[in-house]
């Protein structure tokens, strides 16, 4: 690790100051996936301050219905917590499916929202990867891409975004709610959160230097049979090769979202109509477009299976 | 617990034989860099940054100035020489360096000693006693749940802290019923302890050990 400062913030605009103030500062939360990276020099932030003491870990109903999730929640509390096993499902399971019991109990849900992709050139500092290093080239392209993306990828990237959690929020809808500096606020749609690669793929999100996310909120619940499938190398503890986060209503109407595809959570409002059409129907027109390398094509017959998959255990639980 | 006994009545540790066969090597062939074989708490380096941190470490407060790069792993085992915590990989991949920090198991190895003012920390040298072992100590004796032992104080840490989970009905990826209570199978037990890899592979009869405390109802 590369020396750092440290500071301990009181209050969200506080450190949201802090980190504005000094180029390449980070915010430090759980710490699970910047300390990994900091380790291997991937990471090298001259300062970091810690957000632990903002108080930002209460899980509090909305005035709408909704429920406000703390950017501080730790991923165990939210999966755990009762509200949000009965009303949004497919958030806990998302939750559950991702990383260890240690890991899931200091992760916190800002942080899962933030963490970087596992692409094994961005781990390699000896590779050129114009994520880690922009303008460098992109080894994965014409590399080892199994576990890659197939849709929204570009020439300079084709990473994928690791977040089970994500995926959920995406197809729960979810807000974020972020500060800046100067106590300015913003909400910022799930949909809009992520950015895909095209020409800068070190921009990973909409946030501004400084912005700190204080809390991510639900809309009301919309009831259905929610479902989180997940399909990787291992059956537990190992990043998503597809995954996919359903919510299925009695006449066979829906959402889905999918991960391990793309560079963010992999929603197309559109192909949800075709959802009494069966998995088919909606993964052709929702992975319409796709790009797959020749070692990642597996993924779209894959997904279309997930998704079968999971349709088949929302009718069965109905 | 014959052989426990045996071990603590040893005049000499064997963290202490490793560092005196240690020292007596590089005697042997060059100089010997005094700061690194001492088993004195190491100076953060001057010009380097450093944060204060008081941990209750098995029920013992401690104020350290720490070079801000310190882990909560690096903090317990070389400034505080608790090293029945492992490292492993020290990327969070093996679950070795578990510990439980108010009253939850997470990987030491990925987190800073200064994230935790006023933590309370408990490591496998706080949860038993060679004389006066923690049941699931006592239980991987009895079920042999080790080969070489390195995973060992992980693997233990983690199984306190899971059961614990269990207890408060924290449900997991392979819970039938995300409404009801979960109860710990061998398919809980297997997903639940998944952060923990052991390369000699001695799974099953670490599984037997958890599932005997378990079911015993003591943890």
């Amino acid at each position: 690790m590369k020396p750092f400062t440290f500071e301990r913030a009181r209050t969200p605009a506080e450190a949201a100051a802090a980190v504005a103030k000094q180029p390449g500062a980070r915010f430090i939360a759980g710490g699970t996936n910047l300390l990994d990276l900091m380790k291997l020099q991937i990471e090298t932030p001259p300062h970091l301050v810690d957000v632990n003491a903002l108080g930002l870990d209460k899980i509090e109903p909305t005035s709408d219905g909704g429920l406000r999730i703390g950017a501080l929640v730790r991923n165990t509390d939210l999966a755990a917590d009762a509200r949000v096993r009965r009303d949004y499902a497919v958030l806990s399971r998302a939750l559950l499916a991702g990383a260890s019991g240690q890991l899931r109990n200091k992760a916190t849900t800002a942080g899962n929202l933030l963490q970087r992709t596992r692409c094994p050139y961005f781990y390699d500092t000896h590779q050129a990867c114009n994520k880690r290093q922009p303008g460098s080239g992109c080894s994965a392209v014409g590399g080892y891409s199994r576990q890659l993306a197939v849709i929204g990828a570009s020439p300079a990237c084709i990473a994928t975004h690791p977040s089970d959690m994500a995926v959920a929020m995406r197809v729960l809808d979810a807000s974020v709610e972020t500060v800046h500096a100067d106590g300015r606020t913003r909400v910022i749609p799930i949909a809009d959160f992520h950015k895909l690669p095209e020409g800068t793929p070190q921009i990973e999100t909409g946030l501004e230097p400084g912005e700190l996310i204080t809390a991510v909120t639900l809309p009301k619940p919309v009831g259905g049979v929610h479902v989180y499938r997940k399909v990787r190398d291992r059956a537990s503890y190992a990043f998503a090769l597809v995954s996919v986060a359903a919510i299925v209503q009695k006449d066979g109407s829906g959402r889905v979202a999918l991960g391990g595809v793309a560079a963010k959570p992999w929603r197309d409002e559109s192909a949800e109509a075709e959802m009494p059409r069966g998995a088919k129907a909606v993964t052709d027109k929702l992975l319409a477009g796709a790009q797959p390398t020749g070692e990642n094509a597996f993924k779209l017959p894959l997904a279309e299976r997930a998704l079968a998959a999971a349709l088949s255990q929302a009718r069965a639980a109905a | 617990m014959v052989e426990q006994d045996k071990g603590c009545h040893l005049p000499i540790t064997r963290r202490e034989l490793l560092l005196a066969s240690a020292s007596s090597a590089m005697v042997a062939t060059t100089a010997v860099d005094a700061a690194a074989s001492s088993t004195r708490p190491a100076s953060p380096r001057p010009g380097v940054p450093t944060a204060q941190v008081t941990l209750a470490v098995n029920g013992k407060p401690h104020t350290l100035t720490l070079d801000t790069r310190t882990t909560l792993l690096d903090a317990l085992r070389e400034h505080l020489q608790l090293t029945g915590t492992k490292k492993g990989c020290d990327h969070g991949q093996c679950g070795a360096c578990t510990v439980i920090v108010d009253g939850r198991r997470i990987n030491s190895c990925l987190t800073l000693a200064a994230m935790h003012p006023g933590a309370k920390v408990t490591t496998i040298e706080g949860l038993g006693t060679p004389g006066h072992l923690h049941p699931l100590q006592a239980a991987f004796v009895k079920h042999d749940g080790y080969q070489c032992g390195y995973c060992t104080p992980g693997q233990i840490c983690s199984a306190a802290g899971m059961l614990d989970e269990v207890r408060q009905g924290i449900p997991s990826h392979v819970t039938g019923d995300l409404a009801a209570k979960p109860l710990l199978s061998i398919d809980e037990l297997r997903e639940r302890m998944s952060g923990n890899i052991c390369r000699c592979g001695a799974y099953s009869n670490i599984v037997e050990a958890i599932t005997e405390v378990a079911n015993g109802g003591v943890a």
